[in-house]
């Protein structure tokens, strides 16, 4: 666990160091201010349009910084050659992908707080609330989503060439099931054979991240899921991130790092 | 021949220039986005109608608090019910069974995934129907002649967020951008009828609507029968109300040329009748 824990350091490091992080948060904050500071029908009051832009921000920021960091790690190692000295040491290639992971996750989870901890703080100061554990449901679940979304990108950089081609699949892949996932059933239905099957056997071989969408309960305000439910997706989550996780592990016990 | 790199820069920003002022004019008139009155128009130009489609859809997905069908589901193409709302459309038992556009899980994986979705029809109220507010304004902004957004906008600001200066000031600006329509002469009418009871404005709106209305072609007087027969019921009320009797009856008969159900409108011109003969000495 050691050797895990110290690699996934390195990656947090990584984050703090590349300016990714303080690029995408700057652009939320100012998107956020301007979006907040446009009057409409001289209504103080109005909040939801900005929480709404706010959570979209944050969404597509987090999903930014989990794939590009992601993506780049593995190949940028057997780029710079560090790959073989971290090798030749006690670290198994399981252990690698561990700490790769590990290390990913929580710098997305640490830009989260960030992010959550300022949205926290426009919306109480229009609402004058805070609905912490609304908060807490809708960035824990969000943490979840990036779980499978960075073992998704982990097992697709062992097997894409370049870390570009690895983050614009890994794009396509997550924002095609946040919007059609779950409606392929309903789709599936309209299709005649063998299509109806294929889609259907897709709707149920798939990882559900549109579960993790929790915006619109914070957006309108319609309090919190059932704790229990929301224990049932993180298993959900954890399950895909094994899958992809083992899967990539199974890749990179193979691969050959020299060519 | 030796270039210098200074000379070639001075050169080309010499004809870069020249060519700007040459054809800066002419430019002018090839496309006809630079002529749009406001900033959406000249970046978007007539795109920016689709993206005033979204934001209206949008106000209409706030009002329902998110519960709203997508694309995939059943219902989606009905008419959005913040317009229905507008028109005053109470909501029936079997409006209530038509919008659970979800219908029961089709399987676990839809069953489990609706915990994570709104699945309560709610609509905005006690106030927090300013919500819907800011999408309306871009829609306006995006399509200027999309008279919807003005009456459904000033219906919300009036009748449920009190503030008919705010509702009679984006009707004028709709009025300004369509001055053809009798949809926002109509919602105009009741802003000076309902909240300012400013009987003579809200008539002489009203009157310049029907106006409106039969100066239209046959066809679309045939489309515009509905708020036709609001403009001229609401009329008639209004004689009534100021007792000018006759002229109510009047207006209520043309009002039963157009209605679906003038019978019921003949009750209305009975009670008007018996009023006539009791004002005589």
């Amino acid at each position: 666990m050691k050797k895990i824990s110290a690699l996934a350091g390195v990656v947090i490091k990584e984050l703090y160091r590349r300016k990714d992080f303080y690029v995408l948060f700057v652009l939320t904050a100012l998107l956020t201010f301007a979006a907040g500071a446009v009057n409409f029908f001289q209504d103080e009051k109005i909040i939801r349009y900005v929480k709404d832009v706010c959570l979209l921000l944050i969404w597509i920021s987090s999903l930014v910084i989990a794939i590009v960091t992601t993506a780049r790690q593995i190949p940028a190692e057997r780029e710079a050659r560090t790959i073989f000295p971290l090798l030749a040491k006690p670290v198994a290639r399981g252990q690698v992908i561990a700490g790769k992971f590990l290390g990913c996750w929580l710098a997305a989870g640490i830009a989260l707080v960030v992010f959550y901890f300022f949205f926290a703080v426009i919306a109480s100061s229009r609402e004058h609330t805070w609905p912490v554990a609304m908060y807490f449901q809708a960035a824990w679940m969000q943490w979840c989503l990036l779980a499978i979304v960075i073992a998704l990108v982990l097992l697709g950089s062992i097997y894409f060439a370049a870390p570009s081609s690895t983050s614009t699949i890994s794009f396509i892949i997550v924002a095609g099931i946040m919007l059609v996932g779950g409606h392929l059933n309903t789709i599936a239905l309209s299709q005649p054979e063998p299509m109806q099957s294929v889609l259907a056997g897709v709707y149920y071989f798939i990882p559900h991240l549109e579960w993790y969408y929790l915006s619109d309960f914070v957006v309108y305000n319609m309090g919190c899921v059932p704790w229990i439910k929301v224990f049932g997706a993180t298993l959900y989550a954890a399950a895909w991130t094994g899958i992809f996780l083992t899967l990539a592990w199974l890749g990179f016990r193979r691969k050959n790092l020299t060519t | 021949m030796k270039i210098s790199p200074p000379l070639t820069l001075a050169a080309l920003l010499a004809l870069a220039f020249t060519l700007a002022v040459g054809l800066a004019p002419e430019a002018a008139g090839w496309s006809q986005r630079g002529k749009s009155g406001n900033v959406f128009g000249m970046m978007f130009g007539d795109g920016r109608k689709l993206f005033a489609n979204q934001f209206f859809t949008l106000a209409d997905v706030y009002f329902h608090s998110g519960y709203y069908p997508s694309v995939f589901d059943k219902n989606s193409d009905e008419q959005k019910e913040i317009i229905s709302h507008a028109r005053g459309k109470k909501e029936s038992e079997e409006d209530e069974k038509n919008e659970d556009f979800l219908g029961k899980p089709k399987d676990w994986i839809d069953a489990f995934g609706r915990n994570f979705k709104i699945t309560k029809h709610t609509h905005l109220e006690h106030g927090t129907e300013r919500e819907i507010l800011p999408w309306l304004r871009l829609a306006a902004d995006l399509d200027p002649q999309k008279v919807e957004t003005y009456t459904v906008g000033a219906f919300f600001l009036r009748e449920h967020l009190n503030r008919p200066d705010q509702a009679e000031a984006f009707l004028r600006e709709g009025l300004r951008n369509n001055p053809d329509s009798c949809e926002i002469l109509f919602e105009l009418g009741r802003v000076y009828h309902d909240s300012n009871h400013d009987l003579d404005r809200a008539r002489n709106v009203w009157e310049l609507a029907v106006r409106k209305f039969l100066a239209l072609q046959p066809t679309e007087q045939k489309e515009s029968k509905l708020i036709f027969e609001e403009i001229v019921v609401n009329l008639a009320r209004l004689e009534d109300e100021a007792g000018n009797y006759e002229q109510a009856v009047n207006w209520f008969h043309a009002a039963q040329k157009v209605s679906p159900v003038p019978g019921a409108l003949q009750a209305q011109i009975d009670a008007i009748q018996k009023k006539i003969p009791s004002r005589q000495p």
